[in-house]
């Protein structure tokens, strides 16, 4: 046994000093989660994203940050690990007592944090294009849902391009599965016959492409204009793209229009074999507005590279912290009930020229452009939606969720049922 | 939901199709053989339209753009091919302020311009006022067509091949007078049997039922994938009993055409299949090669071999950018010196720590683990976590054309021959020279070997360290085929170490068998499986093998064995 001494009850004291110091310091700041993986296979992707918040934050602070408080970022790593995800959000929300949370890739990773956002009343702020069928109070989806990318680009191929045979190619998980379920419901209700359709599903990081590339060309070659449309995910992506190259399949004979790869993607390959295939997103980095252009500009500068990219992704994340900023002063509050409630209906410029306007269901208005694929891995743009279009969160082509609808001002509910005229209590599925 | 219109391009009227666009450039082709070549037809009025229609081109959106290219074509101005075909490549572009159309070439922020009226130099000027004038992809086909018909009249045989190809991708009425005109003048036999089927595929439209009947005999064994579409077309039952086709004798020998077609195809999907079985499992054993070796006949468990491979492909990125200027030569150079690299790794990890644990295989799988976490982290931290761009070489990419049918990507057909010799220069080196021989002393009998004077431990790492050098050469292998990143190694090890056990450990003919075998296999299922079931079964059918012979295909036989 140790005896109690002087020196150590003095220890003590100081401590409690420094603590209340440190208490009364962060009473001054707003603090800002940023829950993006900095390690593993979703490094590549999201450690982007947590430059944007950075930055994001660095000027909001130039500007004097928020309601005259500066804002103070607190980064954690989720290494890519879905259960550990769960882990810093709690961590996130409970022990920083953050105000609010940007971050999250991959749909396993929001499912993983979800529960830990709606106990204990957290914010979430999700930059990804992603499947829908959901709707939580405490996440806004500031990516597109897949009536604002999907169903487009698929609108594109039938109309523009006149294709009459698909193929949905994907990486076997819950985006690609979900996204292809609803398109496949979507063709057949728009007259696509069953043997029309081919669906094909490879594992994650698949390099092994000769046989599936020549079913394509096999199915291709049946007399009807065909195109596929690509779910696969990251890098599983180069080796397709080449087998297409080496299989001489030009993006003019079969297009493939891809969710997944953006300008980052492309930044890390030799494009020459994706010259006209398309993708389709809400942001691309050629598009010419002035507001774009000093976002590069900003981006740049404060990365510190004058050759870095920006993506889609970046532009929700520049969306979803201007709303919130705008939502704390509106509300001036930083409480998240007060700033849910202030979110719905706050405009903010897009950096593609138009105006991004949160909605009930916690999603937002986007314009969707289809682009191809340059040789210097940008897009041209080759087609845009007339104005925006609201994101769904609740897919209208899929049996279980045609009635379903999410409305946080008047039915303060994520999945109300129309027919059944019931909230289902969960806040999500 | 909401309805989405298109904005961009609702241009009401039908554009000119490609074909359309065909023939009436070439018919500005027969002209220009008539009038002859040097002599320009009275210049002032075709320059007029020609420069008008490059006018449209700047403003336009992509339907008018098609049609200004039809523009282009009826304007017979000389420079129409070379102003079309900068469109296709990209290099046309408009001045911003009085839309003035150029050709350009880009030198850093500048571009160099080429007035497409008189094809003189228009000088330097700064990029930033000009923008480039954008193809979509219906463009550049409609484009590749036009350019299709000037190329008819080429001298080479295979321009003119390729153009009948391209002009055969959407035959219609248009590109059928086009062929039917080039059929007579034709020389070649390659490109009049081109010709001759797309007028055979057209012919079976003819209201003649003998001209029908004379196509259908003339497609009797065509590969083409258009006129088995065709035929099958004909002898399709509608749904009101009636066929496409009125004439019974055309229907049967359409029939027979089509039996004789399906018989080809099936035949040479087999082959196809056969042939992806193989190149898959020769990127099996070319990653498992070097594991035969440590594993093997060293028994050492590495489990950092990946690794090794992925050092290799790396070697490959850095040596591409040492010569930025020979990507074709940079691949080869890179196999010694990712030999030399990987194999420098490997007798590191030897000389440093397998040594001190030989005989204790669970300490080695853990020390060799924590080894390729390291070297997978100096690979992040040098080369960052993102996946590397290594370039294919030109004489890689694309395809051996063997018929319609078949065909075989050159990148998997290098490397079924690269994994030969190197398959063959690791036996050569077991087999005849005298470090071959002292590792295979030791491999058998080490007491032994080392009582008759053989340095076990010099060979032991020259043993680890050939191994590890294969590895790095079949990294230099895969950096072709897949991604380069610091994960490259991991998605492979458990299939290396599959096909060392299956075939039979210590054996390299076990591993070459072994791994065919898993490859063709797995390719063999996949068409009915899906690529994550094959997997699967693949696995399961292995476990299931080993069950019953735990040495797998060809164990090692004698008293080595017995150790």
């Amino acid at each position: 046994m140790r005896k109690t001494n002087p020196g150590g009850l003095k220890q003590l004291a100081a401590a409690i000093a420094l603590m209340s110091a440190m208490a009364a310091q962060a009473a001054d700041t707003i603090k800002v989660g940023v829950l993006h993986s900095l390690s593993g296979t979703m490094a590549i992707s999201e450690t982007t994203l947590k430059d944007t918040v950075l930055m994001l934050i660095d000027e909001q602070n130039k500007k004097g940050g928020v309601m005259g408080k500066k804002l103070e970022a607190v980064v954690v790593d989720p290494a890519s690990n879905w259960p550990l995800f769960a882990e810093k959000a709690e961590q996130l929300l409970v022990k920083d007592k953050v105000s609010v949370v940007f971050g999250c890739w991959t749909s396993v990773s929001r499912k993983s944090v979800l529960p830990v956002f709606e106990k204990n009343n957290g914010l979430l702020f999700y930059p990804v294009q992603y499947e829908g069928e959901e709707s939580s109070k405490n996440v806004f989806y500031t990516g597109a849902a897949p009536n604002q990318q999907a169903i487009p680009a698929v609108d594109y191929l039938m109309n523009e391009v006149g294709v009459k045979r698909w193929v949905l190619a994907g990486t076997d998980y819950v985006y690609p599965r979900t996204t292809n379920k609803i398109l496949e419901a979507y063709l057949k209700a728009k007259g696509v016959k069953d043997e029309d359709i081919m669906i094909n599903y490879t594992p994650f990081g698949h390099s092994n492409w000769q046989r599936i590339v020549a079913d394509i060309k096999k199915f291709g070659s049946a007399g009807k204009k065909t195109g596929v449309v690509s779910t696969i995910n990251g890098d599983a992506n180069v080796p397709f793209y080449k087998e297409l190259g080496n299989q001489k399949i030009s993006a003019e004979d079969i297009p493939v229009v891809a969710f997944s790869v953006g300008e980052e993607e492309l930044s890390g390959i030799d494009t020459k074999p994706l010259v006209g295939h398309l993708a389709a997103w809400n942001y691309f980095m050629s598009v010419d507005t002035p507001a774009n252009a000093e976002f590069i500009k900003k981006w740049r500068a404060f990365i510190k590279n004058n050759k870095r990219v920006t993506n889609d992704p970046m532009e929700a994340h520049v969306i979803g912290f201007n709303m919130w900023v705008k939502a704390v002063e509106k509300a001036k509050s930083t409480e998240v009930g007060k700033v849910i409630d202030a979110m719905v209906g706050i405009e903010v410029p897009n950096l593609s020229g138009g105006t991004a306007k949160m909605l009930p269901n916690h999603h937002l208005t986007k314009p969707v452009l289809i682009g191809e694929v340059r040789a210097d891995g940008q897009f041209d743009t080759v087609w845009q939606t007339e104005g925006l279009v609201p994101g769904d969160a609740w897919s209208d082509y899929l049996p279980g969720s045609k009635d379903i609808e999410a409305d946080w001002v008047k039915l303060k509910c994520g999945n109300y049922n129309t027919k059944t005229m019931k909230c289902s209590g969960q806040n999500y599925e | 939901m909401t309805n989405i219109s298109c904005t961009l391009f609702a241009v009401p009227g039908a554009s000119p199709g490609p074909l359309f666009l065909a023939r009436r450039a070439l018919g500005w082709l027969a002209l220009l053989l008539v009038v002859g070549m040097l002599a320009r037809p009275a210049a002032a009025a075709e320059s007029t339209s020609f420069e008008q229609a490059l006018g449209h081109l700047a403003t336009a959106n992509f339907k008018q753009k098609e049609r200004a290219v039809g523009e282009l074509l009826d304007a017979r101005h000389a420079n129409t091919r070379a102003v079309l075909n900068a469109l296709l490549e990209g290099t046309l572009y408009y001045r911003k302020d009085d839309r003035r159309v150029f050709i350009a070439a880009a030198q850093d922020a500048s571009l160099r311009l080429l007035d497409p009226l008189t094809m003189s130099d228009a000088g330097t000027a700064e990029a930033s006022d000009y923008t480039k004038i954008t193809t979509n992809n219906q463009l550049r086909k409609t484009l590749k067509s036009a350019l299709a018909s000037f190329d008819l009249a080429d001298p080479d045989a295979n321009v003119r091949l390729a153009a009948v190809n391209e002009l055969m991708r959407s035959l219609d009425a248009d590109s059928v007078s086009i062929l039917r005109a080039r059929q007579s003048s034709e020389k070649n036999d390659a490109v009049r049997t081109a010709i001759s089927t797309g007028l055979a595929i057209a012919d079976l439209d003819s209201a003649d039922a003998a001209v029908r009947l004379a196509a259908v005999e003339q497609l009797e064994g065509s590969l083409n994938p258009e006129a088995f579409n065709r035929l099958s077309a004909l002898v399709t039952k509608a749904d009101d009993g009636s066929y496409a086709e009125p004439d019974e004798n055309v229907r049967n020998a359409a029939r027979a055409a089509l039996n004789e077609i399906d018989n080809w195809r099936s035949f040479y999907r087999t082959l196809e299949t056969l042939f992806f079985g193989l190149s898959l499992g020769s990127v099996l054993v070319l990653a498992a090669i070097g594991l035969a070796i440590t594993f093997g006949v060293m028994g050492v468990i590495n489990m950092a071999h990946g690794e090794l491979m992925m050092l290799g492909a790396y070697t490959t990125y850095v040596i591409q950018l040492l010569m930025p200027q020979h990507i074709g030569a940079s691949v080869l150079v890179a196999i010694p010196v990712a030999f030399l690299v990987a194999g420098g790794v490997g007798v590191l990890i030897e000389r440093g720590i397998m040594r001190f644990l030989y005989g204790r295989p669970l300490e080695t799988l853990l020390a060799t683990f924590g080894v390729s976490l390291v070297l997978q982290q100096i690979v992040r931290d040098i080369f960052t976590a993102n996946n590397r761009p290594v370039e294919t070489p030109a004489w890689m990419a694309g395809s051996l054309q063997i018929n319609e049918a078949f065909s075989i990507t050159y990148n998997r057909l290098y490397v079924v021959l690269f994994m030969l010799i190197v398959f063959a220069i690791l036996q050569l080196v077991l087999k005849k020279t005298s470090l071959g021989l002292k590792v295979r002393a030791v491999a058998q009998n080490r007491a032994m070997a080392k009582s008759m004077g053989v340095r076990t431990e010099w060979v032991d790492a020259l043993t680890f360290g050939l191994g590890s050098g294969i590895a790095g050469v079949a990294g230099v292998a895969l950096s072709q085929l897949t991604n380069v990143g610091p994960n490259l190694g991991q998605s492979y090890i458990i299939d290396s170490f599959m096909v060392v056990v299956f075939g039979g450990v210590g054996n390299l003919w076990g591993t070459l068998i072994g791994g065919m075998s898993l490859g063709v296999v797995n390719q063999a299922l996949e068409p009915y499986a899906g690529a994550v079931l094959a997997k699967i079964l693949v696995l399961i059918a292995l476990i299931l093998f080993i069950q019953r012979r735990p040495r797998g295909l060809f164990p090692q036989k004698g008293r080595a064995a017995e150790n």
